[in-house]
Order: C-alpha cells, then structure tokens, then sequence
C-alpha cells in the first residue's frame, strides 16, 4: 500500500517538474511563440468548451483508428509468418526495415499523388508508421520461441496449428505486446503528421490554424491533448496486458 | 540373463546419423526389453542425446530404423513420451494445465484430463500445488511435473533425458529411489541418458555404454545381484562398486 501511495505522488511530482519548467520557461520567455503552461491550460479549457476539440478527436481518430486496427491485425499476421519461414522472412522483412527507416515526410506527395488528399492516405501514413515495428516485433519474438518447448509440443504429438496456437503465440505475446505499444505510438505520430502534411483536418488543423493566427496556447494545447491521450490509450493497453496474463510474465523473464 | 528371453519395447538396428560432414552415429544397433530401465552412458558428445531424439522420432536417422513394440517409427507417437532435460514446461500454464498438456494435444476434454492430472501430480508427491505455476516451483519439483507429464498420456516407453542433471544433489537421490520404485509399479520400459556413472548404475537394469566419435555401444552391462535389494544398501552392495569402477575403467581415456 504504502509503495503505491509513493508510486502516485512521485508520479504526480513528476508531472509537476515539467508542468513547472513548462511555465517558468513561458514566464522568462525562452521565445515569444512558447506560452506558459497556464495560458496553455485555459486555452485547452476554452477549446474544449465550445467543442472544436471535440470535433477534432472525431476527425483525428478516423485515419487513426483505422490505421492502428489494420497495422495491429495485419502487423501480428504477417510477423507471424515472417517468424515461421525463412523464406517469407527473406521475401518480406526488407520491405519492412526500409518502411521504418525511411523518411515518411518526403514520401507523402507520393502517396498524395497515388492516393489523394482523403482518408486512405492518411490511413496510410498510420500503417508506415505503426505497422513496421509491430511486424519486426512479432516476427523477432516468434523466431524466439524456446527450441525445446516446440519439441515439447511435437514429441506429445501437437499438431503444427496446436504448436502456434498453444506455445508459440503465449510465449511470443509479451514481446508481441511490446511491439503494439511502440507501433501505436509511432501511429499516433503518424495521424498529426498526416494532418500535417496532406491536408488540415481535426486536430492538426487546430495546430496549422492556431499557428498562422499566433495563438500559440491553443497551438500547445492541442499538442499537448495529443500527447495526453496517446499515454492515456498506451496505459489502458497496459492493463489489459497485465488482466489477460495475470501474473504469469516473471517466468517468461526467468526462463 | 533372463532379459535374453524378454520381449523387447525398443529395437534400433543399424542407425546411422550424420550432421553434413559429422558422423554423429555409426551403425549403431541395440535392444531395449520390455518393463526394464535402459541406460545410455557415455561421455560427453557421444551421441547418446541424438540416439534418444532419433528413437523418440524428433529427428530423424539418416539410415537405419527404429521399432517400437515391433513396428517402424516414422516421428513421434502415442507409444513413447519424453522427459525433458530442461524440463520445457509452459511458463505461463499452471502446474496441472502443464501435466495435462500431453492430454490436451491429443484433445482429451478438460474435466477428463484435468483428473488424470490431478491423480499424477499426487503420484510424483506434488498435492496441493495444482495450480502453482512453474516459476513458484523449485527444480525439483518442476522436473516431476515433467514426469508426471509425461506419465499421463499413459506411453509403454518413457524417454528421459539427463531428467536429473539441473536438480541438486540431495532431490537427485530421491529422484533415483522414486525412479526405482516407477520401474517396479507402472509397466513402463524406460530409456534414460545420463552422463552420471553412479546413477547409471544404481537405477538400470541395463547400462549401455556409449563411446563417441563416432558413437557405438561399446558395452552392455546388465547388474544383477543388488536389483531386488533395498535402495538403501544398493549403493554398499559389492557389485555396485565394482560396476562403476569398471565403467569409470573403460571411460576414462575418454574424457580430456
């Protein structure tokens, strides 16, 4: 109990540190475009009052939903696949390591040109960002299923679907988990520069339109919301991590 | 030699096994007979491990077959199952989902393996830790987890590699007097590699010596006196001593 008290308030002075750089660093001030924290706080306030934040996350979460949900499901497949064949490995993983090593900014007018200005583009840029570590994640933590434990499985007489089912894919999961935390984040990055490189919409808008007025507390606010609710989701990620292998990951460390 | 005229589980004949280059086995042929526990001895890299994988059907010879009960084995079957070195229990499965497993593979409803689960964990001495997972067990205790997995699915041959090479001295003993009384209650044939003179000669009731390089059974040495004896006073027994120091004899200008 008492750990725990002292897990919130260290947390809370955490937040505190940089809640107070934030606003000493608007006081002084570091440049006329950084507002202090306060200012930035009451135009989150006022933003959220009359609803353009709103309105905004319903756009923002489109391409963002999207994207994450196809990178996820696509992204554990075919890491899947690549962890089990040496050929598909070989065939595959190339595209995804020059997916994550290359500079999706200058590869956006292609996709503009390819795809357009809706949606779909946009939903793209998600994938290139989430979907690479997700793959290389799983593909690396399937590849690493203890040796001895398949032969377990094979010498009590497990089909290939019973192997992969029952000890590769539980045993792969924390690391598979890992990847999808990395991989959302990296799609969070992704949905804001979408909006800020194809076209203004949700909540990139608010960061494009407040800049060319110089609003700058509405500006940092909406970067801020961004921020928030990316660590808010990665938290509740956590848990359901932590709820669907109740107390069994210490061994998966160990062993 | 009564065992002459006992049937045998476990036929190798003429195996042969090579890793590219490497002769890991060379026409290697021995017997195992029924309702007896079978050693295999040998140093270090002398293929002992590869014989028993190749006769649990886990890899394959690259010449030569293997039958079990009389018939050929093309991979693993419901007539053997294996007790691992490093135990492989699923980390994240509680003890009795772990010795159910082999049931589960075979697709035994739950509540049905779930009781032949139960029955084993309290034949190896585990009551009360069912639902303990592999990581709150000591050493010992997940190795009889392993064993009574593989118990479960109820195989005529039990193959047992190095099963008591990771546990401490003290559960290793215990292990070996437990082992002596399974040869004598369950109608099992059993195959154990061990790399451990002592225990190879204490718990067999043959012992077949394996020389590396490339491997061949070298010597099958059956004791006889000291078998039916109290384990208590196997290890005083005068044949016992002389056994493993003429193993440690033959062995010795084996080892570097």
């Amino acid at each position: 109990m008492l750990t725990r008290h002292r897990a919130v308030i260290l947390k809370l002075c955490s937040a505190l540190l940089v809640f107070g750089a934030w606003e000493i660093a608007g006081r002084i001030p570091v440049s006329f475009a950084f507002p202090t924290f306060i200012e930035s706080l009451a135009a989150f306030w006022a933003l959220i009052v009359d609803g353009t934040m709103f309105t905004a996350y319903v756009e923002t979460l489109k391409p963002l939903v999207v994207g994450v949900l196809i990178s996820a499901f696509l992204g554990i497949g075919i890491g899947l696949w690549i962890g089990l064949s040496r050929a598909f490995d070989w065939l595959v993983s190339p595209i995804f390591v020059v997916m994550q090593t290359a500079p999706l900014a200058a590869l956006i007018p292609l996709l503009i040109m390819v795809y357009g200005i809706g949606l779909t583009s946009k939903v793209f840029v998600v994938c290139i960002m989430a979907m690479p570590v997700i793959v290389l994640n799983t593909a690396g933590a399937v590849r690493n299923t203890s040796a001895s434990l398949i032969e377990m499985g094979r010498a009590f007489l497990g089909t290939r679907r019973d192997i992969i089912l029952k000890i590769i894919l539980p045993s792969a999961s924390p690391i598979i988990f890992a990847g999808l935390r990395l991989g959302i984040s990296a799609g969070f990055i992704g949905a804001v520069l979408a909006e800020l490189k194809i076209t203004p919409t949700g909540v990139g808008d608010i960061i494009s339109y407040s800049r060319s007025i110089a609003d700058y507390p509405s500006m940092y606010a909406a970067i801020a919301s961004i921020i928030v609710l990316a660590v808010m989701f990665l938290n509740l990620l956590e848990r359901l991590e932590k709820y669907l292998f109740k107390g069994t990951y210490k061994t998966l460390v160990s062993d | 030699m009564n065992a002459m005229n006992t049937e045998n589980a476990v036929t190798v004949r003429n195996v042969y096994k090579n890793y590219k280059d490497v002769e890991a086995l060379r026409d290697l042929s021995i017997d195992f007979p029924k309702g007896q526990l079978t050693s295999l001895l040998g140093p270090s890299g002398c293929g002992k491990t590869t014989l028993l994988k190749i006769i649990g059907g886990l890899i394959p010879a690259t010449s030569g077959e293997v039958l079990v009960n009389g018939k050929p084995i093309t991979g693993p079957g419901p007539d053997r199952a294996f007790v691992f070195q490093d135990f492989a229990l699923l980390p994240w499965a509680s003890a009795i989902r772990n010795v159910a497993f082999g049931l589960e593979l075979k697709g035994v409803a739950k509540s049905e393996r779930e009781a032949v689960a139960e029955k084993y964990i309290a034949a190896v001495g585990l009551k009360g830790f069912e639902n303990s997972y592999p990581h709150e067990l000591s050493g010992g205790m997940r190795q009889r987890v392993g064993l009574a997995r593989a118990l479960s699915v109820n195989a005529d041959v039990l193959l047992m590699d190095e099963p008591f090479s990771a546990v401490d001295e003290q559960t290793r003993r215990k292990f070996q007097e437990d082992l002596l009384g399974l040869v004598q209650n369950e109608n099992k044939t059993f195959l154990f590699v061990t790399h451990s003179i002592e225990e190879a000669v204490y718990v067999s009731n043959q012992v077949a010596i394996l020389l590396p390089r490339p491997s061949r059974v070298s010597e099958i040495i059956r004791p006889h006196s000291f078998r039916d004896k109290d384990v208590d006073s196997i290890r005083r027994d005068p044949e016992y001593l002389d056994l493993v120091d003429r193993i440690w004899t033959s062995l010795r200008s084996y080892v570097e």
